[in-house]
């Protein structure tokens, strides 16, 4: 039995906070700070467990692992453990998770509506998805991906915009979709569990190659694959993510944007290409096509959208598709895999979390101050909120891949892997990028810059703590795009296992 | 009958000594409100012979107990359900109290009767022989129709009626496919009808034959499945459900379906194990379980009345549980299925929600006499308690974790995936999204939805506890089931054996 306990932590710290918020804080502005206190230290948790992880090593570290949570019983085989643990494919994320935490609990420090249910979900929340990406165990890994339904719900359907009828539409259809796609991927890991015998993520790659499936290996993939597109979401599974983002809370579209999208992305690395190598080089060109639709579906309906956050949910489902090129990537060229193109594909995730977190948190800031989200009756508000539009710009320029922000870097690395195989979806994909420069600028000139309408004569730029979580993104931009190392090797580290067994299929399909 | 009889019956007879005393304290007492105190005091005395008879068991070499002409047995099995139904009865009657206070007479008789059918429902789960498993099932029905009937106003009485009769016809039907079955057997005693079969069959029985004994078991299954509210025999649920004192429907809902289900696998494990007949009948449960569950769901979707909504949601949970039925039967000849422990399993979760849930709605109701959803608007609000447990409750029902439900439902499927049903499983699946949507309206309507007064909603001291109790149950097995499940496992491998 392994137990550091530093993962434990950083899972259920925030769901110890939520349940103390619950029981014994009755003030509201002492809920607020106290889930400030413990989204800080929660983050601290989660920077030290990126820092411990060593990339040399690789492999699962910072192991937690009770194998008698639900031991067998004579011939009832039904074992589940509770195991979590980091490789680098999920440090990183948990590293953004706990970024993300804290940037939404700073960014709700204006809410006045029921302030202490409120932290409650937000925290329950992060419990969900901090699990998700540490826990390797599928049955454990499921239990936290239904985890996060439920907060998501209330933080959507209480605290999202107006009118009623309208976030609790939208609450209910992110509900209903994620249920929809997660009820499928429960027969997948059911049926995997029964042709294998074990939960355990680590053991099931090797295990699955050797078991008589009880289904076709490509029935179980997409089985579990829906579950994921759901969530990443693919086209045409996306259709929940406009509502939801539309009208959630602030916080909340960080959140969703941020961290939630890339449980989808991580389940595709995690599950459906480690596990299905075989099958996921039989469906590269499904990722591919499925990456190039999203590309270019998102970003020709942005350049429609009137209301911005309905904009900035339209360009998340175009930046999302490039996850699906760099997965596309798989297939290799003459049986050998590079790491790059998934290394691109993980580190669009990372990026794409911090810029779509930063730009959902402004343009949550500006409805705030300007009490409407329709473009046309908004405009020239940089005069007025100054940091506000460079912060603006700055994340906007990231989103559309400018060289020295964190977008680049992700974009580049996807091109360079994919190309070799995917020469003409990536070149349309890349013409995807030409389209978010144009959204991006032009959303930008509409918002903040031209004539300012006189209703905004007093409106005024962030202030006070506003400031904090915007700096922590835009610093996190800008880092990771002076230094990419610091994140690219540990992802890389992570894919590097995963390149590896798809190499080796390849070659066994050359031969 | 010996003294040995008298202890295999111990739980059972206290039951019914207790019911009777309880019915004379009532001519003496002018204080009611002891009634249910003692009635929840004194079922401790079956629980502690029941725990003893668990205990001899495990310390004994013996798998079972049999006794009274071997129509009875004790084995892990029925002590599970001993347990299982003791605790519903008792949080039943904890619940029950407010509401049993506004009834100028027979408060007692109340009491009594749920009782009563306990005693019915425990007999139900003991019995290896035909004709006792129907005089414990009638035991168990009489008294439920007299509580159901207890309010004495037109629905209450309505529907009392409607259980009576249908419940009367169902008996019939089962009636009449055991004596088909004894006709083809020669025997009532579930072990030596297998035996029976087992011969006819190495004789190479006649296709006459097998058809009538598929007739018979065809016409039990229709008698059973009304017990347990499953489509197609489920019509008079929604109305009984409505109709009765909600804390009767509780106890319709957990310790009558859970009684069904004993009965069900004690019959079908018992009596026509699948290795031994020709015909397939797993897939006549299959079948209904899919039918109970996209029906129950779906008409549950459009209920504005939470009771009713309760009746079509435990119609639908009969469905699921079906599915492990299922998997128990389609299981390879001679591997051992985890089909039993899942719907054990599942019954012992679905009782600490369901008697969670029933617990919080009879509190509301009491208050707000309303059963419609809409008039649980901002009950978070005014009950922030109530509105928590009734969430987990609901969350649970649905699947989702940390409640017991999430476990519940995982097992089941597992059992039905072991047994190659992946195509029922898919079906169960997507049943659980559909009923995501009207569990979650109540949770939205307590939650999301401006209360109509604010006024608090208040309850006594036993009604606390009897959402205290179902709600540690629903909590505490979701964050670790491995206890429950164990037990089970254990029960189950008692039938097994």
């Amino acid at each position: 039995m392994e137990f550091t306990g530093l993962l434990s932590a950083v899972v259920f710290l925030p769901l110890a906070g939520a349940v103390v918020i619950a029981l014994v804080l009755r003030k509201y502005s002492h809920a607020r700070l106290f889930a400030a206190a413990v989204a800080i230290v929660d983050f601290i948790l989660a920077i030290v467990a990126f820092a411990v992880y060593d990339t040399n090593a690789g492999g699962i570290q910072l192991v937690d692992r009770l194998s008698n949570w639900i031991p067998g019983l004579g011939d009832d085989g039904f074992a589940v453990q509770y195991l979590l643990g980091i490789d680098g494919l999920s440090a990183p994320l948990v590293l953004l998770t706990g970024l993300l935490g804290l940037v939404a609990v700073l960014a709700s420090w204006h809410i006045k509506l029921r302030v202490r249910e409120y932290f409650i979900w937000l925290l329950a929340l992060q419990t969900g998805v901090m699990g998700v990406f540490t826990s390797l165990d599928f049955l454990l890994f499921f239990l936290f991906w239904e985890l996060e339904l439920i907060p998501m719900f209330f933080l959507i359907a209480i605290w999202g915009s107006d009118p009623k009828s309208k976030r609790e539409y939208s609450a209910m259809k992110f509900l209903i979709f994620t249920i929809l796609g997660s009820a499928f991927m429960l027969v997948g890991i059911l049926v995997l569990f029964f042709s294998t015998g074990t939960f355990d993520m680590t053991v099931l790659p090797d295990a699955i190659r050797g078991a008589n499936l009880l289904l076709p290996a490509g029935v179980v993939f997409s089985l579990l694959f829906v579950g994921f597109a759901v969530k990443l979401p693919l086209w045409p599974l996306h259709t929940w993510l406009p509502d939801a983002h539309t009208d959630a809370p602030t916080a909340g579209s960080v959140i969703l944007a941020g961290v939630l999208l890339k449980m989808g992305g991580y389940g595709m690395f995690r599950v459906s290409v480690s596990m299905f190598p075989d099958v996921a080089q039989d469906a590269a060109w499904l990722f591919a096509a499925a990456g190039v639709i999203n590309v270019i579906y998102g970003a020709i309906v942005v350049m429609r959208q009137t209301d911005l956050k309905r904009l900035i949910a339209f360009s998340s489902v175009s930046h999302m598709g490039f996850v699906m090129i760099g997965l596309a990537s798989v297939v290799g060229v003459n049986g050998t895999v590079s790491t790059l193109g998934l290394t691109g594909a993980a580190m669009q995730m990372f990026t794409h979390g911090t810029i779509t977190g930063l730009l959902f948190l402004l343009v949550g800031m500006v409805y705030d101050k300007a009490h409407t989200r329709y473009i046309p009756d908004l405009g020239g508000l940089a005069k007025r909120m100054p940091f506000l539009a460079i912060a603006l710009l700055v994340a906007g320029l990231a989103s559309l891949g400018l060289p020295g922000t964190s977008g680049f870097v992700a974009e580049l690395l996807i091109f360079l892997g994919a190309f070799k195989m995917w020469a003409i979806p990536t070149a349309i994909a890349a013409f995807g990028v030409v389209l978010a420069a144009a959204y991006i600028l032009w959303t930008i000139q509409r918002v903040m810059f031209g004539p300012i309408k006189d209703r905004f004569a007093d409106i005024t730029d962030v202030s006070g703590i506003q400031y904090v979580p915007i700096a922590l993104l835009v610093i996190a931009i800008i880092a990771v795009g002076v230094f990419p190392t610091f994140i690219s090797d540990v992802f890389s580290s992570g894919v590097e296992p995963i390149a590896n067994s798809l190499e080796q299929v390849a070659q066994a399909r050359l031969r | 009958m010996s003294a040995f009889d008298l202890y295999l019956l111990a739980p059972e007879l206290s039951l019914a000594a207790l019911a009777l005393v309880l019915v004379l304290v009532d001519l003496v007492v002018r204080n009611k409100t002891v009634l249910p105190v003692l009635a929840v005091l004194g079922l401790t005395v079956p629980l502690i012979f029941s725990l003893i008879l668990w205990f001899d068991l495990s310390s004994g070499d013996t798998m079972q107990m049999h006794g009274m002409f071997n129509t009875l047995v004790v084995d892990k099995f029925s002590l599970f359900f001993k347990f299982l139904l003791i605790a519903a009865a008792g949080i039943v009657i904890l619940s029950s109290t407010d509401y049993v206070q506004k009834f100028a007479r027979f408060q007692a008789e109340y009491y009594a009767l749920v009782l009563f059918a306990t005693t019915g429902m425990m007999l139900l789960a003991s019995t290896t022989e035909l004709i006792t498993i129907y005089i414990s099932l009638e035991l168990t029905a009489l008294p439920i129709a007299a509580l159901a009937a207890f309010m004495r106003d037109g629905r209450s009485t309505e529907s009392g009626m409607k259980f009576l009769v249908l419940s009367a016809i169902s008996s019939a039907v089962l009636l009449y496919g055991m004596v088909i079955v004894y006709g083809y057997t020669g025997t009532t005693s579930l072990p030596q009808i297998a035996e029976q079969i087992g011969n006819l069959s190495l004789l190479g029985g006649s296709p006459f034959g097998s058809n009538a004994l598929l007739f018979g078991i065809v016409l039990m299954i229709a008698g059973f499945g009304f017990k347990v509210a499953s489509v197609p025999f489920q019509m008079w649920a929604p109305d009984v459900y409505e109709g009765s004192p909600t804390p009767v429907t509780a106890f319709l809902s957990v310790a009558s379906k859970a009684a069904g289900f004993a009965v069900i696998l004690r019959v079908f494990y018992g009596a026509f194990p699948a290795d031994m007949l020709s015909l397939d009948w797993s897939a006549t449960f299959a079948v209904l379980s899919a039918l109970s569950m996209t029906i129950g769901n779906l008409v549950a979707v459009r209920q504005d009345n939470i009771k009713r909504l309760m009746g079509y949601s435990t119609i639908a949970h009969a469905g699921y549980i079906l599915v492990g039925l299922a998997a128990v039967t389609a299981r390879t000849p001679g591997a051992e299925s985890i089909g039993p422990s899942g719907v054990l399993f599942y019954l012992g979760g679905f009782a600490a929600t369901n008697l969670a849930a029933f617990s919080v709605i009879i509190a509301i109701s009491n208050r707000i006499n309303s059963d419609r959803i809409d008039d649980y608007a901002g009950m978070a609000r005014r009950a922030p308690v109530l509105a928590t447990v009734l969430t987990l409750s609901m969350i649970s029902l649905t699947g989702i974790p940390p409640a017991v439900g999430f476990w519940a439902k995982i097992y089941l499927f597992s059992a039905a995936i072991e047994a190659n049903l992946e195509w029922l499983v898919v079906i169960g699946v997507v049943n659980s999204v559909i009923s995501a949507y009207y569990y979650l309206r109540v949770v939205k309507a307590m939650f999301l939805s401006e209360p109509t007064s604010e006024e608090r909603v208040a309850f006594g001291l036993p009604m606390q506890l009897a959402v205290a109790l179902g709600f540690i149950g629903t909590l505490i097995f979701g964050i670790y089931p491995t206890p429950l499940l164990n037990l089970a496992r254990t029960a189950a491998g008692a039938l097994l054996s």
